[in-house]
């Protein structure tokens, strides 16, 4: 175990309280920088991708993990922030200004779906966000005017406050200083009022709402906070890819993001991350296991989503809290070593939560 | 405008789809009303019934509906099973989570049907051929009557088997307060299961019926989302208003692609989201705000 003895008022603000934390921080920060010295293009656009992804399933986090609120239709705000975007840039607008449009608007329609979800629940919400996520890819598929249609639309190139950003190594730093943009805030949000708030009501709508929280305006909050992330990670998103079609940003895309941050481990920033870094290393071991087993078996056209399938099961029955909780367990077996027992953290049984009373 | 006979034919059609719709559902709101758990999966359900009774049929060769009581058990016990063995384990677990497993239900169905089966698309030979005239404006194809009739009689089976049997009855009290069954001496575990192959059990019966209208091939789960609509659409928590609702989906659907050819194939949705924005928690309210 390892003690906190705490000398000022300032030990209680500080982001990072252990030595051990600082220096993984510091070490994963400076392995990011100097990843280009070390790796080829192809790997760098690989970890750029990486950390969008990580950005969305950070946005798809502080909503599904953190408040509480399923999302199924996230493509959908992904997509609102790739195309628009990519309209904004082809019609002119510097980048800087561009993003923080696209950010602004992504937000907006966060907050417009967060209030009317606001007072749905359950598997309503999941429904609704469904038929969103359903909806907005027909509405990229069919408003060929502004969208390119099912033509698809040409991503313009990257260019940031008037230097053309076009070796792999230049947009990896974009992603790099986004990304960890996007985790610092999204890690301090949760010790703010705001962010407790929407953990308060991911926990229990009846005791916040006991406590003064405005539950309503929280899921807003959640929902308009979530799309803008979600909307930023888009934007990159679009110029990872050069050339965007509706189909995307469909139903597939959104539950892409759902076993992202299932697998990472729900209710963790650090969870969305680790579920970026597993869904990036996904295909790559499904195309070795591939060639290692036997063609009757490694050739078949579905074994890519069987084994998709299959991870989720194994993850949600075997470790809820996904590779995030596996982690922790790692931790507290080597701090308490040798304390650690099988029955640390046996879960505790429990009745069926109804959802008819809230 | 259309003739008279097109929306008497487009009606119909909508009617028999809507019936098809609410089969699916049907078994949903079983399950939901048993568990609390929207099975996301139900439409696989659906499919893998659909491909059952075509495989019995082709191997045992005994014609229709033999194949049709096998396929339909076998599912029913993949029903049980899907419960007993692993949805049991996550009674409790945030509803986020139990969504997401029974959607990883769907890819793994889905893509051991497409193993098993292939990826082709199939046909399934019915006793339903050939045509009935209604007056002389329409006629309609049998496999369509089918599905109505199918409808019926389930749908009246689900309500004997709840209102009138022990084992019914017994599910009742378990779904209305698990805890309080318990003490009475039920066997929610082995009840909720059976709620669970009851709902698959319909499921693959509807597939077997929709096969000749819809083909079969690994897709056609899909169809569980619409189903799943309707249901909404209705209110969730009653079995006549899920039913309802379908019929509702079902009719709306042909029309809107008739005369809005841009939301082709997702007014389903759109209907849906009208009606949850407008009436959040459905038409028939099930919820109730908890008193401190």
């Amino acid at each position: 175990m390892q003690f906190l003895f705490k000398t000022s008022y300032n030990d209680d603000i500080r982001f990072l309280a252990r030595t051990g934390e600082k220096v993984r921080v510091a070490l994963v920060i400076a392995l990011l920088l100097a990843a280009p010295l070390m790796l080829q293009d192809y790997y760098l656009t690989e970890l750029g991708l990486l950390l969008v992804y990580a950005i969305a399933g950070v946005g798809l986090m502080i909503l599904t993990g953190h408040t509480g609120q399923v999302s199924f239709g996230h493509a959908g705000f992904l997509g609102i922030g790739a195309y628009a975007h990519s309209i904004l840039m082809s019609h002119g607008v510097p980048f800087s200004l561009s993003i923080v449009l696209t950010i602004t608007l992504a937000g907006l329609v966060g907050m417009a779906i967060g209030r009317s979800a606001s007072r749905m629940h359950g598997f309503y919400l999941a429904i609704a966000t469904l038929a969103f996520g359903i909806l907005i890819e027909t509405v990229f598929g069919e408003w060929t005017g502004l969208t390119g249609g099912y033509m698809g639309l040409a991503v313009p190139a990257l260019k940031v406050f008037g230097i053309p950003l076009v070796q792999a190594w230049q947009q990896y730093y974009l992603d790099v200083v986004l990304a960890l943009l996007v985790v610092w805030g999204a890690s301090n949000l949760f010790r703010s009022p705001t962010g407790r708030s929407f953990v308060a009501v991911r926990d229990s709508e009846l005791s916040a709402r006991c406590l003064g929280v405005n539950v309503e305006w929280v899921k807003i909050q959640a929902f308009g906070v979530s799309a803008a992330i979600t909307g930023l990670a888009g934007a990159l998103l679009a110029h990872h890819l050069t050339y965007l079609a509706p189909d995307v940003f469909g139903v597939l895309e959104s539950l892409k993001l759902m076993l992202m941050i299932v697998v990472g481990g729900m209710g963790s920033i650090l969870g969305a991350v680790l579920g970026a870094i597993f869904i990036s290393i996904l295909p790559v071991a499904l195309s070795f296991l591939k060639d290692v087993l036997p063609p009757s078996i490694g050739q078949q056209a579905g074994l890519e989503p069987l084994l998709f399938g299959v991870i989720i099961v194994i993850v949600i029955v075997f470790e809820p809290l996904g590779i995030y909780g596996r982690w922790m367990k790692l931790r507290f077996f080597f701090e308490t070593f040798p304390y650690y027992r099988k029955s640390s953290f046996v879960r505790q049984k429990s009745y069926l939560k109804t959802e008819r009373m809230r | 405008m259309l003739p008279l006979n097109d929306v008497i034919h487009l009606a119909i059609t909508g009617v028999a789809q809507g019936c098809a719709y609410g089969l699916i559902a049907l078994g949903f709101v079983l399950i939901y009303k048993a568990t609390e758990v929207v099975n996301f999966a139900h439409g696989e359900f659906m499919m893998l019934g659909a491909f059952a009774v075509l495989a019995f049929s082709e191997a045992l060769g005994w014609g229709f509906w033999p194949a049709f009581v096998l396929g339909c058990l076998s599912i029913a016990t993949v029903g049980y099973l899907v419960d007993a063995q692993i949805m049991r384990r996550i009674i409790g677990e945030s509803q986020a989570s139990v969504f997401i497993l029974t959607v990883a239900f769907g890819f793994i169905f889905r893509a051991l049907a497409g193993m098993i089966f292939g990826w082709n698309t199939r046909s399934l030979d019915t006793p339903f051929d050939g045509k009935i005239a209604i007056g002389s404006l329409v006629e309609i194809n049998m496999d369509r009557v089918a599905i109505i009739i199918a409808t019926v009689v389930l749908v009246a089976a689900v309500y004997l088997f709840f209102g009138r049997t022990r084992f019914g009855i017994a599910m009742q009290a378990a779904s209305q307060n698990q805890l309080a069954a318990y003490y009475m001496g039920i066997p929610v575990k082995r009840l909720v299961s059976l709620t669970w192959a009851i709902g698959a059990f319909i499921a693959a019966a509807a597939g077997a019926l929709l096969a000749p209208v819809t083909q079969i091939d690994t897709t056609i789960g899909f169809l569980g989302i619409k189903a799943l609509a309707g249901a909404i659409v209705g209110g969730f928590g009653s079995i006549p208003g899920a039913l309802l609702g379908c019929l509702l989906i079902g009719v709306i659907e042909p029309f809107a692609d008739y005369y809005l050819p841009g939301i082709k194939g997702v007014s389903a949705y759109v209907v849906l989201l009208i009606v949850l924005f407008v009436r959040p928690e459905g038409l028939i309210v099930q919820t109730y705000q908890k008193k401190v």
